[in-house]
């Protein structure tokens, strides 16, 4: 059996916003595997960066809290744990990328001043051996020039060396998982492939897991061995990735398929969810994705969907109950919109 | 298609000075550097490139939204590069355009209802009960209804806006509209809505577009041919089933490479360029593609290709495909 | 795919949006509870405005009857709440009277300065090319005379008086307008919905009416808040230096200025004057810092 990393557990947080408190993430389960990269998917809003940030122990102290449920790393419940335990964990052994490599970096210090930062938090080292480690771990990364580089600043380097740089950051410790939020969204094309392929290739090289959020289907078919689903704060679908694409279970998941152009007839009307995602303040009673789904009947609107089994395929929707597989099969599906 | 066209691109520049101060010569920049190109009645007509490659700045130019260094852009006969700031004006009545960000181009402080007037009131067309007649039918064209009139964009999710966004420059009934990345900022069910309102409003109104996007996938399938844009330069021009099947310049290559996999058992052979695109401020000499080509020869550093033509008006500009040596020699000696 | 969707024609979002807008005037209360520093601010200008506006009929003595008597009379003797000064003139009542004078400066001048230097800043900003340069350059060599100088030499030439005072602070400080509303504007002119406007067709005076205005409301009215206290300020050191409300007319200014000989002796001539000056400017301060935080759109979240 494989070493689970990773595992969420029936994770709820609220958010605080004024008097109002809003619940954008309801009972999230997945897990992620030693040595694989696992995709995490949605639209904006469905909850998967800050489901990432809880990971990392980032959401905001003040305005969040974890309702309840639990996130296991390496078998340890790390929900809970207070700002100084983190620390120790963050950067050591969970490290994380994210997608504004423009942001993301100081631009006073330079390279190898932000670099040395995590070493000094976890290692004992000199200042030379810090050095040797950045260069190489430059190096590793595929930055041309790691001895000139180090000494430079963030505004010296374009966006695709400066998400390198960000990469290699979060490689110093060596870290047993890696999590990337939409690390290649602000980039173009040709530099996204090149990250992509590195992402892999440290990905074998390390012996890490690989945590990918994304928006991104297609980066998610390049890259994942495993994908989780996420619409509305909630994990409508898993799967292993090639099971996903061929066989998608939740209408959802259809629905993101078959809207991106490239599997549309040419010229041809893209199809499309209708609708827009509820809301966090908006979800009621029943399946989430109920108000938007072509297939909804009475029980969708009605009751929430628990997390169908088929074999490691899980989705949560009516439709995969065993006893209506019939009513799929019987010709047209009824259309029930509220 | 009977084919008229409806726009051609001349020779088009756009430099901007950086000045670094007083002693030390300005750093020019190239963001357009000249470029040409037609765009037929009713065509789809999309400029494809990454960031900083002058799509924008072309789409931008031709609009004279920012002013030309040079070259000529025609639109049914009358160059707009050099017409009179008033005239312009009043050209823009037929030619608008769709913007990228639809927080960022809605003003926050005016209602659905003032946005969507206020192109009506300034080319003075209706009186006022039918511009709301006009409004109201619009809004309910583009899939929202009366009902959102006097509500202020930030009430709006960014499909929303971005239908917003489209009823403004589609009110006018205009003959072309540019549309700068118009579904880049949205998310993929959304994108697929709006594209398809895009499509239908092309059926509806006869419009042409000037579609400038990163997206590959979204040209594949709604354009009728395709510019591809590398430092300020356009490489490669044709058909979009054309350059999709057989692209020529070794950049569309590596870009059409690039686009990753749709099902995970595809295999894609990537041709992986080296390195970033250079500044727009230092372009490589020769060929500015050369220093990241995987074909690059001698002559590609020191001549700028010229275009070579293919069959129905496929053209690219790398040397690979002037096989002529006396050629080559020719515009070595001449360059 | 093993089932097909029926085809569904692009949708209408017809998603519930927020219900009615509040009125303003509610959610103006409503934003101002949650902040016990603005509402401070407002209850000081509040009560500011209140006795600059009835001060004549809710002062207990004549602010100018001298009374030989009974004067420097400290606090709470023979009725006389703060006391009296030199000439046993009613202590309480002038400040109250004072309120009157530093509110008509403050707002006269804010409005004198406002005016002017937004004009200046929005030709700046919004031609740019030579005229912006001159501009800017007058503005710059304003700005490297301290502000209190400026009023005080520009007094010398015109005189004192209600009048004079507030010309020349508003010729020492409409250059902080000219300058704010320049880079607002500037930001302005390169957002997308302003190119958007110009890409419809609307020319360039229809740009800055309706677009490049209404957006500058926000910084104006943020802006003249927090200078009126500082010409209230500005006005009592002038006063205070002899050059601006002339007495025996109260003004807080220059009844510091006239008690200062009694310092030593009676320490409640100038300390009651300077306790309104103080709380004056801090009521305008918190407040205007609360309408930043709540109307700049920076700070506030979408």
């Amino acid at each position: 059996m494989l070493e689970k990393i990773l595992q969420v557990n029936d994770l709820r947080i609220q958010f605080k916003s004024g008097k109002e408190t809003v619940q954008p993430i309801r009972g999230v389960n997945f897990h992620v595997n030693r040595g694989e990269t696992l995709g995490i998917v949605g639209e904006s809003g469905c909850g998967k960066s800050v489901t990432s940030l809880s990971v990392m122990g980032l959401l905001p102290v003040k305005s969040s809290k974890i309702v309840s449920g639990e996130i296991l790393f390496n078998n340890r419940d790390i929900s809970r744990l207070n700002e100084k335990e983190f620390r120790k964990l963050r950067g050591n052994e969970i490290s994380m990328i994210f997608q504004e490599p423009m942001t993301s970096l100081n631009p006073v210090f330079t390279i190898g001043e932000q670099l040395s930062e995590p070493l000094r938090q976890h290692k004992k080292m000199s200042k030379s051996e810090t050095r040797k480690t950045i260069i190489t771990v430059l190096k590793q990364v595929g930055l041309p020039r790691a001895e000139q580089i180090i000494d430079e600043y963030p505004h010296q380097l374009s966006g695709g060396m400066r998400q390198r740089v960000m990469i290699s950051l979060a490689l110093l410790c060596q870290p047993k998982l890696m999590i990337a939020d939409e690390p290649t969204t602000a980039l173009d094309v040709t530099i996204q492939a090149q990250i992509l392929e590195l992402l892999k290739d440290i990905k074998t090289k390390n012996d890490m897991s690989l945590m990918l959020i994304t928006h991104d289907l297609s980066v998610v078919a390049e890259m994942c061995d495993r994908v989780v689903v996420m619409y509305a704060g909630e994990v409508v679908e898993e799967a292993e990735v090639n099971e996903l694409f061929d066989r998608p279970l939740h209408p959802y998941t259809q629905g993101l398929m078959k809207s991106l152009p490239s599997n549309n007839e040419r010229k041809s009307t893209l199809f499309s969810i209708q609708g827009q995602v509820p809301k966090p303040s908006e979800i009621k009673e029943g399946c989430v994705f109920a108000n938007r789904c072509p297939f909804a009947f009475e029980k969708c609107l009605a009751e929430t969907p628990p997390a169908f089994k088929k074999g490691e395929h899980i989705s949560k929707c009516w439709l995969q109950e065993p006893a209506l597989e019939e009513v799929k099969h019987s010709g047209e599906p009824s259309i029930v919109i509220s | 298609m009977e084919s008229q066209v409806l726009l051609s691109v001349k020779n088009l520049k756009k430099y901007y000075e950086i000045p670094q101060g007083m002693f030390k010569e300005k750093i020019l920049v190239r963001a357009v550097d000249d470029v040409n190109f037609t765009v037929m009645k009713g065509e789809t007509f999309a400029l494809v490139g990454e960031s900083g490659c002058g799509k924008s700045t072309t789409g931008r130019t031709i609009l004279r939204l920012v002013e030309p260094t040079a070259g000529e852009v025609i639109f049914k006969g009358t160059n707009l590069a050099t017409l009179p700031y008033d005239q312009m004006r009043s050209m823009r009545k037929q030619m608008q355009m769709v913007f990228q960000d639809p927080y960022a181009s809605l003003n926050p402080k005016k209602t659905i209802r003032q946005i969507l007037m206020e192109p009506l009131r300034v080319h003075d067309k209706f009186d006022k009960k039918e511009r709301l007649q006009k409004v109201i039918s619009m809004l309910q064209i583009v899939g929202l209804s009366e009902y959102h009139l006097d509500r202020y964009p930030h009430e709006f999710s960014g499909g929303q806006r971005q239908r917003i966004g489209i009823a403004r420059a589609v009110i006018l009934q205009p003959d072309f509209i540019i549309a700068d990345e118009p579904v880049s900022a949205l998310d993929v069910s959304v994108q697929s809505q709006v594209i398809n309102l895009m499509l239908e409003l092309q059926k509806e109104f006869g419009l042409t577009y000037l579609f400038i996007s990163h997206d590959l996938s979204v040209i594949q399938h709604m354009t009728d041919r395709v510019a591809v844009m590398y430092l300020g330069k356009i490489v490669e021009i044709a058909e979009t089933e054309d350059l999709f099947n057989n692209p020529k310049h070794p950049y569309t290559q590596a870009l059409l490479s690039a686009v990753p996999v749709k099902h995970p058992k595809e295999e894609k052979s990537r041709i992986i360029l080296k390195g970033d695109v250079p500044s727009p401020a230092n372009p490589p000499s020769g060929c500015t593609f050369h220093p990241r080509c995987p074909f690059a020869m001698e002559i590609c550093k020191s001549v700028m290709p010229e275009p070579t033509e293919f069959e129905k008006g496929h053209t690219a500009n790398c040397h690979l495909y002037i096989k002529n040596e006396e050629e080559i020699k020719h515009a070595v000696i001449y360059s | 795919m093993t089932v097909n969707f029926p085809k569904v024609p692009h949708a209408a979002n017809t998603q519930p949006l927020k219900s009615k807008k509040q009125s303003a005037v509610a959610a103006f209360f409503s934003n101002l509870m949650r902040s016990w520093t603005g509402m401070l601010g407002f209850l000081i200008i509040v009560l500011l405005l209140f006795i600059s506006i009835f001060g004549q009929w809710i002062v207990p003595y004549d602010p100018l009857l001298a009374d030989f008597g009974k004067k420097l009379l400290p606090p709470m003797t023979d009725g006389h709440l703060l006391g009296t000064d030199q000439l046993g003139r009613d202590i309480f009542s002038r400040i109250i009277l004072g309120a009157r004078i530093s509110v008509i400066i403050g707002v006269t001048t804010v409005l004198i300065a406002g005016t002017f230097g937004t004009i200046v800043g929005i030709i700046s900003g919004y031609f740019r090319g030579w005229i912006d340069v001159i501009l800017m350059r007058i503005v710059d060599v304003q700005l490297s005379f301290p502000f209190i100088l400026l009023v005080l030499v520009i007094n010398a030439i015109i005189g004192t008086g209600l009048r004079n005072i507030i010309i020349s602070l508003a010729i020492g400080g409409w250059v902080i307008f000219a300058r704010v509303i320049r880079s607002e504007v500037l930001a302005l002119r390169e957002k997308e919905f302003i190119i958007a406007s110009v890409a419809t067709g609307v020319s360039r005076i229809g740009i800055l009416f309706k677009h490049i205005l209404p957006n500058l409301f926000t910084p104006i009215i943020i802006l003249s808040s927090l200078q009126i206290g500082t010409y209230i300020i500005a006005e009592a050191s002038v006063s205070f230096l002899g050059f601006g409300v002339q007495p025996p007319e109260p003004a807080w200014g220059n009844m510091l200025n006239e008690g200062k000989d009694y310092i030593f002796s009676s320490w409640w001539l100038i300390t009651f004057p300077g306790i309104a000056i103080m709380f004056t400017a801090l009521g305008v301060n918190l407040f205007g810092d609360w309408l930043r935080d709540t109307l700049d759109p920076e700070l506030k979240g979408e």
